[in-house]
């Protein structure tokens, strides 16, 4: 058996220049001593595998089988039945054309889309507000010790907890909030609005600001990735700043840019507690409902409601690396 | 003063207009911090919104006195308790995972998706997936295990792309010379690869440690019949809001930043030493 032991031994005494004759043998060495050096890769992820298994993969597999069991109104009994899933889709009166609510999609399918379009909002306006942050930080901040400090200091919100950046927004938002007094100060309005807190506006401008850091990450780091030399050579052909956007940076950056959407996408469509923060429960998102039936012990729905947010999800994950191929990035 | 050409003034213009947008952000990022830091001294009299009515330590003297919101001091120890246990667990599993990872190995596409599938699934989701698995088990959850197990995936995408990015800038030729010179694995993995690595396991750590610090979606349905202190926080805001919230928010945020701080710290030290 040839072993590590003995392509070490060759490339000892074999004259330089001629380790282990001719290539093949050479290249063969060369795999087997990869293969074989360092500690044996079954040891090395089977903690952090089986650990998975138990702690994401059974959790999954639970929500979808669950999801065909049998409520009992007090916990669930194991069964193959659609019915959970009928409640899910089919509201009282869906097929009846006397019914005043004749072809209203269910609360929960209109749940799980006011949940997708407050999340497509926020993905946008986070784009928005993290891509000349992220180009601001990558390609105008030239010392790398200022632009690590910088970036620092934009993403430090993100280790702090967000259910305190959501209550942070308290007094910031109400009617004697920070933001109606400001208004009434410049006398851009002439009494304070509600409309701030508890609303539409309040629960999407709070999500941005507890997600968009999220978007800057990815999109920064592919932006400094960026060879600066490219530039400078669309510069001398005569390329404006416009073009040179365009065509070189914007397309170099879409990785980027897709890895924080889906980052900001699936933490916004599992978002629940944010609602009850500055929306004062006035919503409901597919989380609120999630949790809202496990409290009253209807598991199957609860999975139910779990499952399509899944797909939902997958949907949208889905969607977004169909038009940005992202697999050269990881 | 040196004369600039129209190309250069119009690219610090340009700058200079970043750089109030940057400004702009921080404010935004920061800013409700910052009001919520102000009102944890309101006056006793005043509320949770602007005009302060006085100055005072009083919701802070509330904070630290018995059951202001809930059981504060248990809680706060369960989470950081916690938060160490993660730590260390993201911080040994990203390790092992990237040194697997340095080399081709059957299934290694399927595993990179599980790990990076932890930072994709909602907590929401992996809390009732489990919850109500335990409960058909028949094993009451509780922070210590339960709790652990869905912060340690959450956490673990994180330090593995950090252990990644490590290893991928690693040189193994330092590691054949070692088990060239007849050093064994073991020997070859404390001398030479650790202390190379280790700023970068210190930076999953501190992914690990903040990350589960501050969780609470995850622990939701998890954590059993003891809080722990995100938990705490969203139970106290069913209840009337008072600026003793505030405290504790800014209290917990303070522990947050010194935290990081101390990590910057610490890794910018290793990361000199291990040049």
């Amino acid at each position: 058996m040839t072993t590590v032991e003995d392509y070490a031994q060759l490339a000892r005494t074999a004259p330089r220049g001629l380790i282990g004759g001719p290539p093949d043998v050479r290249a063969e060495a060369d795999r087997k001593y990869r293969r074989e050096a360092g500690f044996p890769v079954p040891l090395l992820v089977a903690p952090a595998t089986l650990w998975l298994i138990i702690f994401l993969f059974l959790p999954l597999i639970s929500i979808f089988i669950f999801s065909f069991w049998k409520s009992t109104g007090h916990g669930m009994t194991p069964a193959f039945t659609l019915d959970n899933y009928r409640a899910f889709f089919v509201a009282e009166g869906f097929f009846d054309p006397k019914n005043p609510d004749f072809l209203t999609p269910s609360v929960f399918i209109r749940t799980l889309w006011t949940t997708f379009r407050f999340t497509v909002t926020v993905m946008a306006i986070c784009l928005i507000l993290a891509y000349p942050l992220a180009y601001f930080l990558s390609m105008q901040v030239e010392d790398f010790k200022w632009q690590l400090a910088l970036f620092l200091l934009a993403m430090v919100p993100f280790w702090t907890s967000y259910l305190i950046r959501a209550v942070a927004w308290l007094p910031m938002l109400g009617r004697h909030g920070l933001i109606n007094e400001f208004l009434l100060d410049i006398g851009a309005i002439e009494e304070p609005v509600s409309f701030f807190l508890y609303s539409e506006f309040s629960y999407t401008m709070a999500l941005v600001q507890l997600y968009v850091v999220l978007a800057v990450g990815p999109i920064f780091f592919s932006l400094a990735k960026i060879d600066k030399t490219l530039l400078e050579a669309a510069r001398d052909m005569g390329a404006n700043p416009f073009q040179i956007f365009r065509e070189i940076i914007l397309p170099l950056s879409m990785p980027g840019i897709a890895i924080g959407m889906i980052f900001v996408f699936v933490m916004v469509m599992g978002e629940f507690a944010t609602a009850v923060v500055v929306y004062g429960g006035k919503t409901s998102t597919t989380g609120t409902v999630i949790l809202n039936y496990y409290a009253i012990a209807n598991y199957p729905f609860a999975a139910v409601n779990a499952f399509m947010l899944m797909m939902a999800m997958m949907i949208g994950v889905v969607t977004i690396l169909r038009v940005v191929d992202i697999r050269k990035e990881l | 003063m040196a004369r600039s050409t129209p190309e250069q003034r119009r690219k610090t213009r340009v700058k200079a207009g970043f750089s109030v947008y940057y400004a702009i952000f921080l404010i935004f990022v920061y800013g409700p911090m910052f009001a919520m830091f102000t009102l944890s001294f309101q006056g006793r009299r005043g509320g949770v919104t602007f005009p302060m009515r006085g100055l005072s330590f009083y919701w802070w003297e509330r904070l630290a006195g018995p059951s202001a919101v809930g059981d504060i001091k248990s809680s706060l120890v369960r989470s950081l308790i916690l938060a160490v246990v993660v730590m260390v667990i993201t911080a040994i599993f990203s390790t092992m995972l990237a040194m697997a990872f340095r080399k081709k190995f059957r299934g290694s596409g399927v595993l990179f998706y599980a790990i990076m599938a932890g930072l994709m699934v909602p907590g929401v989701l992996l809390s009732l997936g489990l919850a109500s698995l335990l409960r058909v088990v028949g094993i009451p959850p509780a922070w210590w295990y339960s709790g652990l197990g869905v912060h340690v995936v959450w956490t673990l995408p994180f330090g593995f792309l950090v252990m990644m990015a490590v290893f991928n800038r690693f040189d193994d030729r330092l590691e054949e010379a070692a088990r060239d010179m007849g050093a064994d694995e073991w020997t070859v993995f404390k001398e030479i690869t650790l202390p190379l690595v280790t700023p970068g396991i210190v930076a999953a750590g501190l992914f690990g440690f903040t990350l589960s610090y501050d969780e609470f979606a995850r622990t939701t349905l998890l954590s059993g019949a003891e809080n722990t202190l995100p938990l705490d926080i969203n139970a106290s805001l069913t209840q009337r809001v008072q600026p003793t919230l505030f405290a504790l928010g800014t209290a917990s945020t303070i522990f947050s930043l010194l935290m990081i701080g101390l990590f910057i710290v610490v890794y910018t030290i290793l990361y000199r030493r291990s040049r």
